[in-house]
């Protein structure tokens, strides 16, 4: 089975973030990346189905020069080679673009299965996976937490909303975007750290690409970014580890009275 | 004048509250814009009866045999349908699971831009939607090229209890999906077997998140649970990583509580964890990050390694238990 893995490097959840004097995106000089969380889920996924079946694993990801870290990650886990999709051309792109880019790099390949993460962290946006399928001319289902294999299909659990869920069968070739928590995702061991050194990332442009530039206009532009106004007042209890133990305990009993 | 076209999700007969909240942000809309609104049902023939109470000024009701359960495929098929002979500005839905399955689907087919999970809009000289990055640490004001726009709202963007009220015209549609092939055959919906917790009912809830770095504070944790005679619940990666079983997890895709007191240790406060508590009616949140979004909805706050926090509380009300 040969699977292609998207993944995004993003910047890790415990960063302070700045908004750049432009309002338009952070500060990324001090910012530590890394691997979209339900990207990592979905590189383990494809990993656990080619150790099943036999196959090729290739990660893929389209960003600046940073991100192909993710990409030596992904090879030192496991994956078998890289598609590193990056040109100053790309910076600007929207989900449709994104979409665009990465279904004409993907289209030769035919992959019997592409995975997604379901979100990318930063910007939230949960679109790449089925605007790709689309483009693709594939089916897809999101938020997938169970994959099994079946005779020229597959068989997969999605999850619903409020604890409920759903089997779904779906044809080959397909694509589906991985939620956390469907496996363990596995560390690189050294021999996989050493073995990454070399596997392939074939670096791609626009031209490399053949690509109309000029259907990569942005239908949606970020105007401004901002810290979210505050709506609610929080009484903050400040001092030392003590003393705000015993104003919490207090207050608890005396103003919310729930102790 | 234009049009609004508001998705209305439905199951079992009833709308899916996302939807209604969404509802209103149409309402909304439509009354800014000089436009009429109307709302969409997939998949019936007759309303569902809360939705013949509510202002819109019509109700669309679309019909085919496929549309009978959902289907990605012949959602995004029918809605293709519904805009072509509809020509809306807006298209407007709730960001819900099902949203994030066939939406992007859509745009991309139509070839219209998909503002995903806003959680309002400003109206100025143009009109930019209002969606949080990094995970709610961060707002950005977007503006998308004109023609129609498709726009999810985030649970909670707006309030259900707000809609205006009315008698919307009802008005049928057919449409023929038999040329669109199945690739996606959805089963039976079910839940898992229910585990020993129920949270719904618990007084006191302590609610452990990534932040407690290891699975080995669980038992400081519990102590202070002890201490204060609450329930444990958790955020999502606590869950995904092992360390409680998935009956703990408080969220979207988890447990909806209520508690008179709710402490979130180490839990940032994603959107998708507090639509399962923000209703508890004292919220304290311990947290080392000042600007963590659960500080939004937090009653008490206190800015601290959790570490230094807890176990001194768990003592303090031992304390106070034994006087
Ligand atoms: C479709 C979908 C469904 C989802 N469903 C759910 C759901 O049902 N429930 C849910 O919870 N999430 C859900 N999520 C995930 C959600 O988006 C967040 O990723 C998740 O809630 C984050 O969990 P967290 O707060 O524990 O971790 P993080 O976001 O990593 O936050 C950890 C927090 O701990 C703080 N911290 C770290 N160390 C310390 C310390 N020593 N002392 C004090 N504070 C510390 C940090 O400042 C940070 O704020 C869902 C996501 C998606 C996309
Ligand atoms: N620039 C990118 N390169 C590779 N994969 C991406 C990129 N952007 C998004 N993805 C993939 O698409 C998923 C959903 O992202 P998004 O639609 O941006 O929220 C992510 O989890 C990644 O798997």
């Amino acid at each position: 089975m040969k699977i292609c893995v998207l993944i995004k490097q993003v910047p890790d959840q415990e960063s302070v973030l700045k908004i750049n004097s432009e309002e338009t995106w952070v500060v990324e000089d001090n910012l530590v990346f890394t691997t979209n969380e339900s990207d990592t889920y979905a590189l383990e996924e494809a990993l656990l189905l080619k150790e099943s079946v036999g196959g090729e694993v290739v990660v893929c990801t389209l960003g600046p020069e940073r991100s192909s870290q993710a990409l030596k990650d992904a090879l030192a886990k496991g994956a078998d080679r890289a598609l590193f999709m990056q040109d100053e051309i790309f910076d600007q792109l929207d989900s449709q673009g994104t979409a665009r880019v990465i279904a004409q790099a993907l289209r030769e390949e035919q992959f019997d299965l592409i995975l997604t993460g379901l979100q990318a962290d930063d910007t939230g946006d949960a679109q790449l996976g089925p605007m790709l399928a689309e483009e693709l001319d594939r089916p897809h289902v999101t938020l997938v937490v169970e994959t099994e294999l079946l005779n020229g299909g597959l068989k997969v659990k999605q999850e619903l909303e409020g604890g409920w869920f759903q089997h779904i069968e779906i044809d080959l070739p397909a694509l589906l975007t991985i939620q956390s928590g469907i496996n363990k995702p596995r560390y690189a061991s050294l021999r996989g750290i050493m073995a990454m050194k070399s596997k392939e990332i074939k670096q791609i442009t626009a031209q490399d690409m053949g690509l109309d530039t000029s259907s990569l206009i942005p239908y949606h532009v970020v105007k401004r970014l901002y810290v979210p106004p505050k709506t609610k007042e929080t009484t903050f209890l400040e001092g030392t580890p003590d003393e705000v133990v015993e104003q919490l305990v207090q207050r608890l009993t005396n103003e919310a009275k729930v102790l | 004048m234009g049009k609004v076209l508001a998705f209305l999700q439905h199951l079992d007969g009833k709308v899916s509250r996302n939807s209604l909240e969404a509802l209103k942000g149409a309402q909304e809309l439509a009354a800014a814009e000089g436009h009429s609104l109307t709302g969409v049902v997939l998949g019936v023939d007759t309303a569902p009866t809360e939705l013949s109470a509510i202002h819109m000024d019509e109700l669309l009701l679309v019909s085919s045999p496929e549309l009978a359960n959902y289907s990605s495929e012949y959602y995004v098929a029918a809605m293709q349908a519904v805009l072509a002979a509809e020509t809306p500005e807006l298209l407007i839905a709730g960001h819900t699971y099902q949203a994030r399955d066939w939406l992007p689907r859509l745009a991309y087919r139509l070839g219209r831009p998909l503002v995903s999970d806003c959680v309002g809009y400003h109206q100025d000289s143009d009109l930019r939607w209002v969606r949080q990055i990094f995970q709610g640490k961060i707002s950005a004001d977007v503006e998308t090229t004109p023609g129609l726009v498709i726009i999810s709202f985030q649970s909670g963007a707006f309030r259900s209890d707000d809609l205006a009220e009315g008698k919307p015209a009802i008005r049928t549609m057919d449409v023929d999906l038999s040329g669109v092939p199945l690739r996606v055959r959805p089963g039976e919906r079910f839940q898992e077997a229910k585990g020993a917790v129920d949270l719904s009912r618990a007084e006191r809830i302590i609610a452990v998140g990534r932040g407690i770095g290891e699975e080995e504070n669980l038992t400081m944790i519990r102590e202070l649970a002890g201490a204060l005679g609450a329930e444990l619940g958790s955020s999502r990666p606590v869950v995904d990583y092992g360390w409680l079983p998935q009956d703990h997890q408080i969220g979207s895709s988890g447990q909806t509580v209520t508690p008179k007191l709710y402490l979130a240790v180490g839990v940032s406060g994603a959107i998708q964890h507090q639509v399962g508590m923000k209703n508890s009616d004292c919220i304290v949140a311990i947290n080392k990050d000042p600007n963590a979004p659960i500080f939004e909805i937090a009653d008490y706050g206190i800015v601290a390694n959790l570490l230094d926090i807890v176990p001194r509380l768990a003592a303090t009300l031992k304390e106070r238990q034994g006087d």
